[in-house]
């Protein structure tokens, strides 16, 4: 009886943090035309998301393509077709890799700083003292930060794709010896515009909402302690992960079931 | 003010690496031709049997890319599928007893229909039909013909 009761009382804690950051994404997108009034906040905030997580998506995507040249070339040579090295890594890049390693690492690198950032202003009244000035918290703090990642974690994406496919490159032609026009050739002719590339863009939007929803979300919602704070702060990360990948799922299956 | 500058100019370059890759995607990784609408006619063709023929497959004579499938239906009173063809305008000397084939490119690659150019004095042109065609190979029926045809003529 005692677990029936803890179970349904978890249930009941989920179903309302659900419904909560559902209200806040509402609450956000309400107040986004007033947000982009001010640009500088925005930019500012794209700059976080975006520039400082630069160097980490780069440098993934690059080793993360050189693995699937590597891979891609050891099952494919059995076939006598390694031509299509370029192909067989611009579709798992574009289509799958691309935008979730891109969401995980953006978790890690922007949603934390994001959390941390906003549950220490609340730890420290930032808040409330924005609030006692009459200004809204929600419209001056997390709005620019939500839509700095919106528009951050799609840029972000299309660059991890492009360099990995550089990275699959620099591993097939140069270092293997796979044909040059051969590569780019089959590719071009296997990628389909809107199956391939632009399933993958809707994709990385999508992650972007659910990644930047819940570090602001995880953020103002941290009890205003260190221990919240840093309780919060990988709440975000757990959470992202699995709403990503669930997401991931969910997008694929409406995408492309039985075709 | 000047820290404000960096990051808008930071925010600035990331903005425009994003954008580019995004361009570079859409237009370097898939065959936008395929899509593209450009000046064209349609020609239909009749099978039996289109195989494993699929909209956009390429439709080449002598190997050379002229257009694309457009769309493939079922006649349901003649009992046959239809294909129709979209032909790039430039190829616009096409003799119209030209006879269409369903071909596989390579072992295992896809399908696409192969023109054999005939040798009359007029021209495909919008809305008119091939009216040579041979259906894809189906390897079942390849196999039961040498199984069992191969037989009887001995």
């Amino acid at each position: 009886m005692k677990y029936i009761t803890e179970l349904f009382e978890r249930f009941r804690e989920f179903a309302q943090t659900f419904g909560a950051s559902q209200l806040f994404l509402l609450r956000m997108l309400w107040l986004t035309p007033a947000a982009l009034l001010r640009p500088g906040l925005v930019i500012r905030q794209i700059h976080n998301a975006g520039v400082l997580s630069l160097t980490i998506v780069m440098v993934c995507g690059l080793f993360v393509g050189m693995v699937l040249g590597l891979h891609g070339y050891d099952t494919l040579m059995q076939y006598g077709s390694e031509e299509s090295l370029g192909l067989v890594a611009a579709k798992s890049l574009l289509r799958e890799l691309g935008p979730v390693v891109t969401a995980l690492l953006f978790a890690g690198r922007a949603g934390t700083a994001l959390t941390s950032e906003i549950g220490l202003m609340k730890a420290t009244d930032q808040l409330s003292a924005l609030e006692m000035m009459a200004v809204d918290p929600v419209k001056r703090i997390m709005v620019p930060r939500f839509i700095g990642g919106v528009v951050a974690m799609p840029l972000l994406a299309a660059l991890f794709s492009a360099v990995g496919i550089f990275g699959a490159y620099l591993f097939g032609v140069p270092v293997m010896g796979v044909d040059e026009g051969a590569f780019w050739t089959q590719m071009q002719d296997g990628m389909d515009l809107f199956d391939d590339i632009l399933s993958g863009i809707l994709k990385s939007f999508v992650f972007g909402v659910a990644a930047s929803l819940l570090a602001v979300y995880e953020g103002q919602a941290a009890i205003p302690t260190a221990e919240g704070v840093s309780r919060a702060t990988t709440r975000t990360v757990v959470k992202t992960a699995m709403s990503i990948l669930i997401l991931d799922f969910i997008i694929t299956a409406l995408l492309f079931n039985g075709a | 003010m000047r820290q404000s500058r960096g990051i808008e100019f930071g925010t600035g370059v990331f903005m425009l690496l994003g954008i580019g890759a995004l361009l570079f995607l859409t237009t370097q990784t898939a065959n936008i031709d395929a899509y593209g609408s450009g000046e064209g006619y349609e020609v239909t063709a009749r099978f039996n049997h289109v195989g494993t023929l699929k909209v956009r497959s390429p439709v080449s004579i002598s190997g050379v890319t002229v257009g694309r499938v457009k769309s493939i239906d079922f006649d349901s009173v003649r009992l046959e599928a239809v294909v129709t063809l979209r032909i790039d305008s430039q190829f616009d000397q096409i003799p119209d007893d030209s006879d269409a084939s369903v071909l596989t490119a390579g072992l295992l690659g896809g399908q696409y229909i192969g023109i054999e150019p005939g040798g009359s004095e007029t021209f495909l042109a919008d809305q008119s039909e091939l009216e040579f065609t041979q259906s894809a190979l189906i390897l079942e029926e390849l196999v039961g013909k040498y199984l069992f045809g191969g037989n009887s003529e001995n």
